[in-house]
């Protein structure tokens, strides 16, 4: 009875081509791989995605914690077609970025996450998803939403998406807009960017496991209990105090 | 006129910091207040440029100084577009010299994070005329677009050079913790690299992404005090006095269109002129200088300006590497504004910090060497009101 109900909540997926694994180089001088993980990975990353649920800033907070439940759906078979990207530099997660086939036209894009911030992999990681979508997959249009002004600046302006708003997205009831190929082709030459095929030992890297990131995102600083503390000896130390703990000092 | 002293520093991290604009402001009062042991204040200057545009907060100076419980002082706000800063500390300075008061607290502070980039591109560009430039849509990424591109006609300056001063400022950042970026960048990567374009695209051409300083929160504080007033205070923290030896400040046409030369920045150069006459030194003096790095060019620009290097020939001397932490005039050791971030109306102030830190020998990973002459200029407007500053470690 059990095996059967299961039957009925697990989804099939459809077959799709995979995403070819990609390379290329960012501001720093490193090199970033952009993959696809399958399902084993998953337990991988999301102790990477947790400490990014108590940050309160650029709505990394509510981004994570959708991407987190996105994340276990697809390791407990609880989302039909959805697939992950993920990014990595010398094998340390960079950017997760993930999405779903709604039927052979039409995407959805999920979720953009970068872990290291100024380098634009989050950029560069989304750019990876349009492409597996348009040109891999050879869909019409993805639906994309943005959360944050910063993904709004990165997707809607950046690559001058089209408004869907007519059409819910699956992500709630905020308005859509689209990614079509016509649009991706405009922007190909600007702001998709990667190499093929990624040296061996590169992937290998990357494969061998995802590493933790080594500068997340983290909680803005509580200068507001600092600056109350005007009398008590220890409040203006609390930035040093975290910087030590950090390293920094 | 007295001599005056800078007896207490204190700054945020440049960053995003989501707290209201008066407790970014009294933070590093605070901070400052505590170094130096004082308490008394006799009057505040907060240095400030948008908050009643993005904030939506006038009198500033009535708020910091009730959040500081340092009522009944008196305090003001001093806005002076990104020149705000330092035109604080010169006002403080005549304040103390004057002998109107022994202990002026100035303290900056700018929430520019509280809107979009838009908007916060769009408040910058208010400084601008606004019947010659703004109602073009010219911002100062354009401004700074079309300076640069006639500066490397002229001069021979390449975006190698401009993606120079980008990677020792970043490089600088990572070593001050109060930094907005903390991020290494290398030349290869945003300029010769398949994916520089993507990497580092262009925001006003030839200004691409990584020659523009990110915009930032954050605040800064010093506090000036009279000779008594710093003998004493050295006395009891032991810290190296530091003395504001000079100060100077030039103006020149609000429309850069108007400029007989507009590679020439004259108000640069007047500024910097005055402020070294009154502390009596040269440019060849300074140890140590922090330059306002909107945008890189300007760093290369004001080197040659302030006089540390000939007209035209401060991107050989960054080729050089005269300007690096090691070299011989170590320029933006905090960073900059490019790494260390530009609040605008903090940045005179978290410049001044910086050289204080240097003169103190406080400057940890990133100190240079029996630094004992310091500078600051803080640019306002593109080039049409500019503060110099001159520091002296006195032994
Ligand atoms: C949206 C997102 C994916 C974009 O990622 P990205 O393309 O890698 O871009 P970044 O976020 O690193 O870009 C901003 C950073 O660039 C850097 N930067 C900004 N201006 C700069 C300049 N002039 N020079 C150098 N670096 C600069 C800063 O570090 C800035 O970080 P800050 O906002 O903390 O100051 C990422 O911000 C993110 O994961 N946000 C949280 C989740 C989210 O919003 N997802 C998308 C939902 S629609």
């Amino acid at each position: 009875m059990a095996i059967e109900l299961e039957t009925i909540l697990r989804p099939v997926d459809h077959p799709v081509p995979p995403f070819p694994p990609k390379y290329m180089q960012v501001a720093s001088g490193e090199m970033m791989v952009v993959r696809q993980i399958d399902r084993e990975e998953v337990p991988e990353l999301l102790p990477h995605v947790e400490p990014l649920l108590h940050v309160e800033r650029d709505y990394y907070d509510i981004v994570s914690a959708r991407v987190y439940a996105e994340l276990l759906a697809y390791y407990r078979h609880r989302v039909q077609d959805e697939y992950v990207l993920v990014a990595q530099i010398d094998g340390e997660l960079a950017a997760i970025v993930n999405g779903r086939f709604l039927n052979a036209d039409v995407g959805v894009s999920y979720h953009t996450l970068a872990l290291r911030r100024g380098l634009r992999v989050g950029a560069h990681a989304f750019a990876a998803k349009m492409e597996y979508h348009i040109d891999i997959v050879k869909q019409k249009e993805v639906l994309i939403v943005a959360e944050s002004p910063i993904g709004f600046r990165r997707w809607m302006i950046e690559y001058q998406l089209e408004k869907r708003f007519e059409v819910a997205h699956e992500l709630g009831g905020v308005p859509s807009w689209a990614l079509t190929k016509e649009i991706f082709d405009k922007a190909r030459e600007t702001l998709v960017v990667g190499r093929r095929p990624v040296p061996e030992a590169l992937l290998k890297k990357a494969q061998a496991a995802i590493l933790p990131p080594s500068s997340p995102p983290k909680p803005p600083q509580d200068l507001l209990a600092a600056t109350r503390a005007m009398n008590d000896p220890t409040g203006t130390s609390l930035m040093l105090q975290r910087w030590k703990q950090e390293g920094k000092v | 006129m007295r001599e005056v002293y800078v007896v207490g520093i204190g700054i945020t991290s440049f960053s995003r910091l989501e707290y209201p604009l008066s407790e970014i402001a009294a933070y590093p009062a605070m901070q400052a207040m505590k170094e130096c042991g004082l308490s008394k204040i006799d009057h505040l200057f907060v240095a400030n440029m948008g908050a009643s545009r993005i904030n939506q907060q006038t009198a500033l100076a009535s708020a910091v100084v009730d959040t500081l419980s340092l009522t009944p002082a008196g305090a003001e706000a001093i806005e002076n577009g990104p020149a705000s800063g330092a035109s604080a500390i010169k006002t403080g300075f005549m304040a103390v010299a004057s002998g109107v008061h022994d202990v002026v607290m100035v303290t900056g502070a700018e929430r520019m994070r509280a809107v979009n980039n838009l908007e916060a591109t769009d408040f910058v560009a208010t400084l601008s005329h606004p019947l010659a430039e703004y109602i073009y849509g010219v911002t100062l990424p354009s401004l700074a677009g079309m300076f640069t591109r006639l500066y490397m006609e002229k001069y021979g300056v390449t975006s190698r050079h401009l993606a120079m001063v980008a990677v020792k400022n970043h490089d600088n950042a990572m070593l001050n913790p109060f930094a907005h970026l903390h991020q290494k960048i290398t030349v290869e990567a945003i300029l010769d690299s398949p994916e520089a374009e993507t990497n580092n695209p262009f925001v006003a051409d030839p200004l691409r992404f990584f020659d523009c300083c990110p915009v930032s929160d954050g605040g800064a504080c010093v506090i000036l005090a009279s000779k008594e007033v710093a003998q004493d205070v050295a006395k009891r923290n032991k810290k190296p006095i530091v003395r504001l030896t000079g100060i100077g400040q030039a103006t020149d046409t609000h429309a850069v269109q108007e400029r007989e030369n507009p590679t020439d920045l004259l108000a640069v150069r007047g500024a910097a002129q005055q402020a070294f006459k009154m502390a009596g030194v040269k440019p060849s003096d300074v140890n140590v200088a922090e330059l306002h790095d909107a945008f890189t060019i300007l760093e290369i620009v004001e080197s040659e300006e302030v006089g540390f290097f000939k007209k035209g020939e401060g991107h050989l001397a960054l080729e050089k590497g005269l300007t690096s932490l090691t070299g011989q005039i170590p320029i933006n050791t905090s960073g900059g504004l490019k790494g260390k971030g530009h609040p605008v109306g903090a940045t005179g102030i978290g410049q001044a910090h910086e050289i204080v830190t240097q003169l103190r020998g406080e400057a940890r990973k990133r100190q240079v060497k029996n630094a004992k002459i310091g500078f600051t200029c803080n640019f306002g407007g593109f080039g049409n009101n500019v503060v110099c500053l001159v520091f002296a470690r006195e032994d």
